[in-house]
C-alpha cells in the first residue's frame, strides 16, 4: 500500500528529505541546550563567572536561534511536501479515474468515489505531513537524549534503559486495546451520519407517515453504541498521561537518589543533576508523541487503503493495441449477445440478443420498466463491454476501435442526463470544443431548442446551475439533445431523451433529424408510441429478450404487447379528438 | 417538490442566511450557562474532576520544584559538611514518591471521570438535537441546506467533545500551574519575574500574528477545498455523461487548475500551522538564556541580592511558567470553534416545533348495538374521529376521506401568494387529479391537506372537521403519500415497505408489493425482499424505487391517498397495472393525484387544471376535452408542460 501510494510523491521527494533533515538539525540544537546550559550554572552562575555567563550565553542564543530557523524551515518544507504529495494524490486518483469504464464506475458508485478523492485524501495529507516531521523528530530526540545522558552520566542513563521498555510495553497495551474500538467507532458513525442524512432527505416522508419516533429511537440506537464503544476506548487510552507521569516521576526520583550519592561524592555537579531532568522529559515526550503518531496512522490507515483501492483498479475496457480509428459507417449488429452488469451467468440482462441495423436507418425500442433498453444500447459505445457474443459497429467488433474514435462516432443522450455548471454555450461545446456559434445555432434548431434559448435573458450565455436545475426537464432534455448533434456522429442514440417533451416538439425533432441528418443511424428507447411509430425498425424488448422486430404495421398484427401498449396510449385520442 | 427547490435557491442567494463563519460567537455567555446546565447531572462527579485536577497538577507543580528545593535545601548544606547525613534526604525523596503517586492515580481518575461525563453530555446533546429536529416544521427544512444541518451532528458535536475531554481539563490545570509558578516566583525575584512577563508578552504577540495569519489562509484553503470537492463532485456524478462525450481531457485539465490553487492554499495555510511550535519553543529557550544572562548581571554586579540557587530555581520556573501560558493559547482556538459549533447546536434546539394545537384524535371504532359509533379498544377494520367538545361531550365521526378546500389563499411568505382562492371537494371514493405547469401550485395543495404548511382556520374540511383541529400525526396517519422524489431508507426491501406500517407481517408487505407490480422484479433482486437498498437506492432504477414507495404507501392502507407524479418513471404498461392494482385497494378511498403525463390521470372523477396557483378549469377528461380550453391544448399536444 505504501509504495502505491508514494509513487504520488514525485517532484516532492527532495523537500519530503529535507524536512526531517531540518527536523534532526533541530533536535541536535535542541538537546545541547540543556547541555550548555548547565555549563551557565555551574561553569558561569555559581562561580560568579561574568564572562563565562556572557559569552556561553551569547553561544546559547545563537544555537537557540538556529533551532528556531531549522525547526521553522522544518515547518515549511513539511507544509509545501504535504500539500503537493496530496496534489499530487489528487490528480493520480482523478486521472486514474478518467480511464474508469462505467463498469469500473459502478463497482465503487459515485459517493463512495467522492469520499476517496476528498476525505480520504485529507487524512492521508495530514498524516504525511505528521510522519515528515514529528514522526522522525520523537525517535531521534530521544536517541540524541539518551546519548547526552549516557556522556554525562552513564549509570544514571541506565535508568532510561530500565524504564523505556516498560513504558513501550504499556503504550502499546494501551493502543492495542484501543484501536479495534475505534475503528468500530468510526464505522458507527458513518451509520450514523447515514441515518441523519437520510432522515433529512426523507423528511417528508418520515412526516407523513408520522415515524418521528421510530426515527428518534433508530437514531438513539446507534448514539447508544458510540456512547458505549468510545467510551471504553477513551477510558483506555485515558492510561496514556498517568502512565507517562508516573513513569516521568519515577525516573525523576531515582535519578535524584543515586545522582544525590554522586553529587556529595564529588563524581557529578548540580548543573548536570538539573540537564539531567530535562532529558528526562524530553525522552518520556518522545515516547509519548510517538504513541500518539502511531494512533494516527493507523487510524488514516484505512483511508490510505481505500484510495489504493482506486489506483489499482484495472479499467475492464481500453483500446487494443492497435485500434482502428475510422468507422467506415453507422450499420450496427449484435451476435448472440448475452450481458450481465455482474459478470455472472445467472442473472443475465441481455440473452440471446441478434439484431441487425442498416446505416442511415431509424430503429426504435419500446418495453417496460425494467426489460434491458438501456443495457442494451450502451453496448454499442462500449460503454459495458458484452459477456458473451460480439457487438458490431461499421462491420468490426467495437472492440476493435479506439474507444475515443468509437464513442465520438456514436453520441449518445442518455436517460439520467446531465448538465454542467457553466453557460449553455459552453455546455453545447462538450460535443465539438471547436463549434462557431452558428454550429450551435444549427444544432439548437435541429433539437428544436432555439426558440427557448432565445427568449432566455441571456440567450446562449445563460448560465445553468449545477445539475441544470434551472431549467426544465423538456428544456434539459433538448439542450442535452443539441449536445449529442454537435458531435455528427454516425450513430445517435437518445434513450428515453424526450420523455418531458411534448408530442408536437417530439414529432419535430425527429422530422427535423429524419431531413438533416438523413446518413446518421438514430436509435431512439421511448415510452411513447407515436416517438417510435414512423421508425424502420422498431425493437421490443421483454425480459432481457428481444419479443420482436418489425415495422409499427408488422407488429400491430404480430405483437399482442404491441398492441396492448398502442391501443392503451392511444385509446383517448381516438374517442375524443 | 419543485416549490421547494425554488425555495432553497432563493435562500441560498440570500446573504446573511449563510452560518457564521466558525469562531464568532455572538452570545458565549448564554453558551456557556447553557452547557452547565448540561453538568448538573454531573456535579459530583464534575467536583471530583476538579478536585482530582488540582491534586495532579500540584504534584506536577512540586514536581518542578523538587529539584531546587533537593539543591538549595539538602546538597548544598550537605556539600559542606564532612560526613553528610543522607537519612533526611532519602526520606524527603521517598515523600515525594509518595506524593507523585497520588497525583499520578489523579490524573488517572480525572481522565476517566471525565470521559464518561463528556460523552455522556455529548450523547444527551445529540440524542435531544434529533429528537427536537423531527418536531421541526417542514419549513425548517426548506430554508437550511442538508449539508449545513449534517454538520451539526458531525463538526460541531465532535469541537464540543474535544473541548470537554481536552481543553477544560488542560486549561485548569494550565491556570494552577500559571498561578502557584507566578507566586514562586515573585516570592524569589521581583525584578526577574517583571523580565519573564515582558518575555511572554513578546512572545504572545508573535504567536497572536501567526495565528492570525494562519487563520486567513485557512479560511481560503477551506475555500478552495471546498470548490476541488465540488468539482470532484459534479464530475464524478456526471462521470458517464464525460465518458460519452470522450471530454476526459478538458475535465483534467480543469481539474489541475483548481487543484494547484488548493495546493498553494493549503502549502500557506500548513506553513504557519507549522513553524508556531518552533517559534514558541524557542523563544522559550530564548527567554531561559535571557535569564541566565540577566541573574548572573544582577548577581554579579550586586544590583540586586540574588543567590545563584535563586537564579537556577528561576530558570526551572520560567520553563513552568511560559508552556501553560502557550497550552492555554492553544487551547483557546479550540474553546472558541467548541462555544461556536456549540451555539449553532442550540439555534437549532431553539427552533421552533411544529405548533399543533389539534385535539380531535383518530381512534379505532366500532358501531355499538343502537348503531352509533363507539371507540374500540381493539384493532377494528374501521376508524373514526373522536371529537371532543367545549361543553365536555364526545362525537364520534366515522373516518370516510371526505376532502373540502373553501377559497384557499397561500403563500410560503407572506409576500409572494401562490394559491389563490382554490376550491375543491373530494367525495370518499373519488379520484382527483391536478394537471398544471411546474410551480403551478398542485403539490402546495398536497402539502396544505397534510398540514406540511398551516393555514387560516376553516378553510379545509376533512370529513366535516376543520384540520387545524386535528391532532397532526392522526391527519397524517389517515392520509398516504407517494412523492416524485423517492426516499429510500437503508435497510432490507422488506424493511422499506413496512416502513408504511411498522408491525405489517411480512405476507402483508410482500401483499402490497404485488399490488404495486413490485414483486416481479423485487423476487429477482440477489437475495430478493431481503436485499439490503442503501442511500437511495442506488443500485434500483428510477421507477423500481417508485414501484416500492408505493408499495409502501399500499401497505400503510390509508382512506385518502396522495400521489404526487408517483409513477413518472414508470412505463405507460406497468403504470396501467400499477393503477389497475391501486384501484382495487382505493374502492371507496379518495385519490388525489400529481401527474405530468395525461394517460396516468385521464380516468379521474375529476381533473384541476392549476395555471399559476389558480385552478383554471375542471371537469372530467371528457368534458375538459369538450371544452377545448388549456387542457385540450395539452392533450392534443400543442403545448407543453415545463
Amino acid at each position: 500500500m505504501l509504495k502505491e501510494l508514494a509513487k504520488s510523491i514525485r517532484e516532492y521527494k527532495l523537500l519530503s528529505i529535507l524536512s526531517p533533515l531540518c527536523v534532526m538539525c533541530e533536535v541536535v540544537l535542541e538537546v545541547i541546550l540543556p547541555f550548555l546550559m548547565a555549563n551557565i550554572i555551574d561553569n558561569g552562575i555559581y562561580k560568579e563567572n561574568w564572562d563565562y555567563i556572557w559569552k556561553t550565553g551569547l553561544v546559547l542564543a545563537i544555537v537557540a536561534f538556529a533551532a528556531l530557523v531549522f525547526g521553522a524551515l522544518a515547518g515549511r518544507f513539511a507544509a509545501v511536501a504535504s500539500a503537493g504529495f496530496a496534489k499530487n494524490l489528487r490528480h493520480d486518483l482523478f486521472y486514474k479515474l478518467q480511464t474508469y469504464s462505467f463498469g469500473n464506475i459502478d463497482k465503487f458508485s459515485a459517493s463512495s468515489l467522492v469520499t476517496r478523492l476528498t476525505t480520504d485524501v485529507t487524512n492521508v495529507q495530514n498524516s504525511y505531513q505528521m510522519i515528515i516531521r514529528v514522526a522522525v523528530r520523537a525517535p531521534f530526540m530521544m536517541v540524541f537524549a539518551m546519548i547526552m545522558t549516557f556522556r554525562i552520566n552513564p549509570t544514571l542513563a541506565m535508568v532510561f534503559v530500565v524504564f523505556i521498555p516498560f513504558i513501550a510495553l504499556a503504550l502499546g497495551l494501551i493502543i492495542r486495546f484501543a484501536h479495534p474500538v475505534f475503528s468500530r467507532v468510526f464505522k458507527t458513525y458513518d451509520k450514523l451520519n447515514n441515518v441523519v442524512q437520510e432522515n433529512l432527505h426523507g423528511i417528508r416522508v418520515v412526516k407523513s407517515f408520522v415515524r418521528e419516533d421510530y426515527e428518534t429511537k433508530k437514531f438513539n440506537d446507534i448514539s447508544d453504541r458510540i456512547f458505549r464503544d468510545f467510551t471504553k476506548a477513551e477510558k483506555t487510552i485515558a492510561f496514556n498521561m498517568p502512565v507517562m507521569q508516573l513513569s516521568v516521576y519515577s525516573c525523576i526520583l531515582i535519578i535524584s537518589w543515586i545522582a544525590s550519592d554522586n553529587i556529595l561524592a564529588g563524581t557529578m555537579t548540580t548543573g548536570q543533576l538539573v540537564s539531567m531532568m530535562t532529558y528526562v522529559f524530553q525522552i518520556l515526550m518522545g515516547l509519548m508523541f510517538l504513541s500518539m503518531i502511531m494512533v494516527m496512522v493507523v487510524l488514516s490507515r484505512a483511508s490510505g487503503e481505500r484510495i489504493v483501492e482506486v489506483l489499482k483498479e484495472t479499467p475492464d475496457i481500453a483500446s487494443p493495441d492497435e485500434p482502428v480509428t475510422e468507422l467506415n459507417d453507422g450499420s450496427i449488429v449484435f451476435e448472440n449477445v448475452r450481458f450481465s452488469y455482474s459478470g455472472k451467468a445467472d442473472r443475465m440482462c441481455l440473452d440471446g440478443i441478434n439484431i441487425k441495423i442498416n446505416s442511415g436507418e431509424t430503429v426504435g425500442i419500446i418495453g417496460g420498466t425494467g426489460s434491458s433498453k438501456s443495457s442494451l444500447v450502451q453496448l454499442i459505445p462500449r460503454l459495458y463491454d458484452a459477456t458473451e457474443g460480439r457487438v458490431l459497429v461499421g462491420n468490426r467488433d467495437v472492440r476493435e476501435y479506439d474507444i475515443e474514435a468509437l464513442r465520438d462516432n456514436v453520441a449518445m443522450v442518455l436517460q439520467k442526463n446531465v448538465l454542467f455548471s457553466g453557460t449553455i454555450k459552453e455546455n453545447l461545446r462538450w460535443g465539438d470544443k471547436d463549434a462557431t456559434d452558428e454550429d450551435i445555432k444549427r444544432v439548437c434548431r435541429l433539437a428544436c431548442a432555439d426558440d427557448f434559448i432565445e427568449r432566455m435573458p441571456d440567450g446562449y450565455d445563460t448560465y445553468i446551475e449545477q445539475g441544470g436545475t434551472n431549467v426544465s426537464g423538456g428544456q434539459r432534455q433538448r439542450l442535452c439533445i443539441a449536445r449529442a448533434l454537435l458531435k455528427k456522429p454516425k450513430i445517435l442514440i437518445m434513450d428515453d431523451s424526450t420523455s418531458a417533451v411534448d408530442t408536437k416538439t417530439d414529432a419535430m425533432i425527429r422530422k427535423a433529424m429524419l431531413e438533416e441528418i438523413p446518413d446518421t443511424t438514430k436509435i431512439i428507447i421511448a415510452q411513447r408510441i407515436s416517438s417510435v411509430m414512423e421508425a424502420d425498425k422498431i425493437i421490443i424488448m421483454d425480459k432481457g429478450k428481444v419479443a420482436a422486430i418489425g415495422t409499427h404495421e408488422q407488429l400491430l398484427k404480430s405483437s399482442p404487447i404491441y398492441k396492448e401498449v398502442f391501443t392503451s396510449q392511444q385509446k383517448g385520442s381516438e374517442e375524443n379528438v | 417538490m419543485s416549490d421547494k427547490k425554488k425555495k432553497e435557491k432563493s435562500e441560498q442567494g440570500m446573504p446573511g442566511k449563510m452560518p457564521p463563519a466558525p469562531g464568532r460567537i455572538q452570545n458565549p455567555g448564554a453558551v456557556i450557562k447553557r452547557l452547565l446546565s448540561y453538568m448538573k447531572e454531573y456535579r459530583l462527579r464534575f467536583t471530583l474532576v476538579i478536585i482530582c485536577i488540582l491534586i495532579s497538577a500540584g504534584a506536577s507543580a512540586l514536581s518542578a520544584m523538587f529539584i531546587q528545593v533537593l539543591i538549595d535545601n539538602y546538597l548544598t548544606p550537605l556539600m559542606t559538611q564532612k560526613n553528610p547525613d543522607l537519612t533526611n534526604l532519602h526520606i524527603m525523596i521517598l515523600c515525594m514518591g509518595g506524593v507523585f503517586a497520588v497525583g499520578a492515580l489523579a490524573g488517572l481518575a480525572y481522565n476517566r471521570l471525565m470521559v464518561t461525563i463528556s460523552q455522556g453530555i455529548q450523547k444527551k446533546i445529540r440524542d435531544e438535537m434529533f429528537a427536537h429536529m423531527q418536531t421541526l416544521p417542514i419549513s425548517y427544512f426548506d430554508r437550511n441546506q442538508t449539508g449545513d444541518i449534517m454538520s451539526r451532528y458531525t463538526n460541531d458535536i465532535d469541537t464540543l467533545r474535544q473541548m470537554m475531554s481536552m481543553s477544560i481539563p488542560q486549561m485548569f490545570s494550565a491556570i494552577f500551574s500559571i498561578v502557584t509558578v507566578f507566586a514562586a516566583m515573585i516570592v524569589l525575584n521581583r525584578w526577574l519575574t517583571l523580565f519573564v512577563l515582558l518575555f511572554v508578552g513578546l512572545s504572545m504577540f508573535v504567536t497572536k500574528k501567526i495565528a492570525s495569519g494562519s487563520a486567513v489562509n485557512f479560511v481560503a484553503q477551506q475555500k478552495q477545498l471546498g470548490d476541488v470537492n465540488g468539482y470532484i463532485e459534479e464530475m464524478i456524478n456526471g462521470q458517464k455523461v464525460v465518458k460519452v462525450f470522450t471530454h476526459e481531457e478538458a475535465v483534467k485539465e480543469e481539474f489541475d487548475r483548481k487543484n494547484e490553487a488548493l495546493c498553494q492554499s493549503a502549502t500557506a495555510a500548513n506553513t504557519y500551522a507549522n513553524i508556531l511550535m518552533p517559534i514558541m519553543n524557542n523563544l522559550g529557550n530564548l527567554q531561559y538564556v535571557l535569564i541566565a544572562i540577566v541573574g548572573g548581571a544582577l548577581a554579579i554586579f550586586g544590583i540586586s541580592s540574588i543567590t545563584p540557587g535563586v537564579i537556577a530555581s528561576f530558570l526551572q520556573l520560567s520553563k513552568n511558567f511560559t508552556r501553560p501560558i502557550s497550552e492555554i493559547s492553544s487551547q483557546i482556538n479550540a474553546v472558541i470553534m467548541a462555544l461556536a459549533g456549540a451555539e449553532r447546536i442550540f439555534a437549532l434546539m431553539d427552533e421552533e416545533s411544529e405548533q399543533d394545537s389539534g385535539y380531535v384524535t383518530l381512534v379505532n371504532a366500532k358501531y355499538d348495538e343502537n348503531g352509533n359509533i363507539t371507540e374500540s379498544e381493539e384493532r377494528t377494520e374501521m376508524w373514526a374521529w373522536k371529537h371532543p367538545h367545549g361543553d365536555g361531550t364526545l362525537t364520534y365521526t366515522k373516518l370516510c376521506g371526505n376532502v373540502v378546500m373553501d377559497g384557499v389563499d397561500f403563500g410560503y411568505t407572506p409576500e409572494k401568494t401562490v394559491l389563490f382562492d382554490v376550491s375543491l371537494y373530494a367525495e370518499p371514493g373519488q379520484k382527483v387529479a391536478f394537471v398544471g405547469a411546474t410551480g403551478a401550485g398542485k403539490t402546495t395543495i398536497t402539502n396544505l391537506i397534510n398540514r406540511f404548511y398551516d393555514i387560516a382556520d376553516g378553510k379545509i374540511r376533512y370529513d366535516g372537521i376543520n384540520i387545524n383541529k386535528i391532532r397532526k400525526s392522526d391527519l397524517r396517519r389517515s392520509l398516504g403519500i407517494v412523492l416524485q422524489d423517492v426516499h429510500l431508507f437503508t435497510g432490507t426491501v422488506m424493511d422499506n415497505i413496512r416502513y408504511g406500517k411498522l408491525d405489517a407481517p411480512d405476507e402483508e408487505c410482500i401483499a402490497a408489493a404485488k399490488l404495486a407490480n413490485a414483486h416481479d422484479f423485487i423476487m429477482m433482486l440477489p437475495d430478493g425482499y431481503n436485499t439490503v437498498i442503501t442511500g437511495d437506492g442506488g443500485q434500483l432504477s428510477q421507477g423500481q424505487c417508485q414501484l416500492i414507495s408505493i408499495a409502501r404507501a399500499a401497505v400503510a392502507d390509508p382512506p385518502v391517498m396522495i400521489l404526487d407524479e408517483a409513477t413518472s418513471s414508470i412505463d405507460t404498461r406497468t403504470e396501467a397495472l400499477v393503477q389497475k392494482g391501486m384501484d382495487g385497494l382505493m374502492y371507496g378511498r379518495t385519490v388525489f393525484i400529481i401527474a405530468h403525463r395525461l394517460s396516468t390521470v385521464q380516468n379521474s372523477d375529476v381533473i384541476m387544471v392549476l395555471e399559476l396557483g389558480r385552478i383554471i378549469e375542471r371537469g372530467t377528461h371528457e368534458q375538459l376535452i369538450e371544452k377545448r380550453g388549456k387542457y385540450y391544448q395539452l392533450y392534443t399536444g400543442a403545448f407543453e408542460l415545463s
